[in-house]
């Protein structure tokens, strides 16, 4: 054998190619292990649209169902209450939902009721702050929450953010943007379909709606 | 005996460790009352890990049957009662057992060269447990289990762009339910676990590399007799390990008393509403975390929301927690021990101290207008005191730093 030298720049090439043949075989690799966390194909089924019916839903009385596992809920309003929503602009961070809660709705949702009928309403009972589920608080004028200038709305036990009975929130709150409204229509008069946007393909719910109260 | 052991030290270095960590780890002969937090850190590990592989045998992770095997384990599972709680006793023991042995840290300056690496090894050994103790909360699916875990994953949901996608991802569904309860209870009793086994070795690695620190904040490697032993030092085994087990001794005295007469703690080491099986409709009327969680969440709640999003609030309570790893280098004083730093170093010490318990306390409480005002204050002093380290460390007279250990 010939006195061989050690070729240290051939040595670090190797070194380095072999090294990131070996990253991008632990990448693929961790891509599996990372997706299982994503929702299961039984989740996601879980998560298809509903349907509920709101024949026997009265004026002031709001129902709550679960969509996607997010509570929700379906409320009526009067002719009053909606009224009242307009006399609150002042008070609220975003009472036209176009600036940060402008994403918070479907944009077939402009109105300031925030619902494809005025009287009726439709939206996540989920606070936008960290999650918690505001209480319904419709009475007028209720004293801890200001008085006479409460028109109805929904207080957060958590943190003490304020929404008015459109879901839109108050300013200096801790809630940052308005409730969100899920996208929704009406199948017939009576029947919403949760989760399905107004003139897209028809989608079959698969489950029916587990009504609470 | 003697041929046994040989046997056994030519195929693994049994007397060398022995020696190496122990009979002949030489450690500084003023330890006082502080330094039985680490050894009493093992001790409750130990027990979390053994108390939670026989409750795992009868837990069930699974959204309608979890809080009814917990009731189980209570009431037909024989001494059932008594793991658990252990278990949820040692869970907070641990925090009160870290708190300390970190405050000590500060107290003698047992972060500063060259144990810098034994403190960021025992910082991520914090936020690992952090992590450990909120997973293992979710687990009773109770309803501060559940709300709790509703509110510090949403955290997530507020990271700018990736949030929403994040949130679904860290849950396994579009909300928290059985996926999520089925992956943290994975991760409570096998990922973190093992994490945290390896963390604590690399830290007692890294301590035993460099030696201890002590009340006096001297270095006792720098005088040493002719056998190279250091003159202020004496060996782990038996002084210390002998003196461990008073300390054990009188921590097991109150920890059998809190398992045995108020395991609940009135509401601190299990709040009242986690005896409620979680109820996804319902919000309990007051959510906090547990108390060792508190002075986060109190930051967290005391940054105001800021651009339509909660994010500021979690990026400062992230930050609050991971500021903490800078420490070795804010701190520029030449002396390591509170007894020969300045005066200003001792008044802002005082202020940080103070500040952690009362934003402790606030997260806690519910928010009310005064509460979040004393929340954005001590917020601002338990940032300040890291931020103003580098001047406050540098300034006021400190007292001369004896050769050799004092007492």
């Amino acid at each position: 054998m010939s006195e061989q030298t050690i070729d240290l720049k051939k040595r670090r090439f190797l070194t380095g190619a072999t090294s990131v043949v070996g990253a991008v075989g632990v990448g693929f690799v961790a891509w599996p292990f990372l997706s299982t966390w994503n929702p299961s194909a039984k989740a996601k089924a879980a998560g298809a649209p509903i349907d509920v019916d709101i024949s026997k839903l009265e004026h002031g009385q709001l129902i709550r169902v679960f969509y996607r596992k997010k509570l929700t809920w379906i409320f009526k309003r009067d002719a009053q209450t909606i009224a009242n929503l307009k006399t609150l602009d002042a008070e609220l961070a975003d009472p036209n939902s176009v600036e940060g809660s402008k994403k918070q709705q479907p944009e077939y949702i402009t109105q300031n009721y925030r619902s494809i009928r005025p009287e009726i309403a439709v939206m996540e009972g989920v606070c936008t702050h960290l999650g918690c589920s505001p209480t319904h608080r419709p009475e007028l004028g209720a004293a801890d929450l200001g008085g006479d200038a409460w028109k109805g709305g929904f207080y957060c036990p958590c943190h003490g953010s304020k929404f008015d009975l459109a879901g839109r929130v108050y300013a200096g709150v801790p809630a940052p943007t308005n409730l969100k409204v899920p996208k929704y229509h009406f199948v017939s008069d009576t029947l919403i379909r949760i989760g399905v946007s107004p003139d897209t393909h028809e989608v079959k719910p698969i489950f029916k709606s587990n009504k609470l109260t | 005996m003697d041929n046994n052991k040989n046997w056994i030290d030519q195929r693994f270095p049994l007397t060398k460790v022995w020696n190496e960590h122990l009979a002949e780890y030489y450690t500084p002969r003023n330890f006082n009352f502080w330094y039985f937090f680490g050894s009493l850190a093992i001790l409750v590990l130990v027990m979390q890990i053994v108390t939670g592989i026989f409750l795992t045998m009868h837990f069930k992770p699974d959204e309608l049957s979890a809080f009814a095997s917990v009731e189980y384990i209570m009431r037909d599972v024989n001494w059932g009662w008594l793991i658990r709680y252990m278990h949820s006793t040692g869970a907070s023991a641990f925090f009160v057992v870290i708190y300390l042995h970190m405050y000590r840290g500060l107290l003698y300056g047992s972060y500063k060269a060259p144990r810098e690496l034994i403190w960021i090894l025992g910082m991520v050994l914090y936020i690992a447990l952090m992590a450990e103790a909120f997973m293992g909360y979710v687990l009773p699916w109770g309803q501060m289990s559940y709300w709790g875990a509703q509110v510090i994953i949403s955290l997530f949901g507020s990271v700018p762009v990736i949030g929403p996608d994040l949130l679904i991802w860290i849950l396994g569904d579009y909300a928290v339910g059985d996926p999520a309860l089925n992956r943290f209870f994975s991760l409570h009793v096998i990922a973190l676990p093992l994490i945290l086994v390896v963390l604590v070795f690399l830290h007692i690695v890294a301590l035993h590399t460099v030696g201890s620190n002590n009340p006096d904040g001297i270095e006792i490697k720098k005088n040493k007799d002719k056998n190279g032993i250091p003159k202020d030092g004496i060996p782990f085994h038996p002084y210390y390990s002998v003196k461990d087990i008073v300390g054990v001794v009188v921590f097991l005295m109150i920890f059998s008393a809190v398992v045995f007469f108020a395991p609940a703690m009135n509401g601190y080491f299990l709040e009242h509403a986690n005896f409620i099986q979680a109820n996804p409709a319902a919000t309990p009327e007051h959510i906090a975390p547990l108390w060792y969680l508190t002075p986060f969440y109190s930051i967290l709640r005391a940054i105001p929301t800021m651009f339509d999003s909660q994010f500021p609030g979690v990026v400062a309570m992230f930050a609050a927690l991971l500021i903490l790893l800078a420490l070795p280098w804010l701190d520029r004083s030449k002396v390591k021990s509170i007894r020969y730093r300045s005066y200003p170093y001792k008044i802002a010490l005082v202020v940080f101290v103070v500040s952690f318990i009362v934003l402790g306390w606030l997260g806690m409480q519910p928010v009310t207008y005064r509460n979040a005002i004393l929340a954005q204050i001590f917020t601002a002093t338990y940032f300040g005191f890291f931020i103003l380290m580098p001047w406050f460390t540098s300034i006021g007279e400190t007292k001369p730093v004896p050769e050799r250990i004092t007492e």
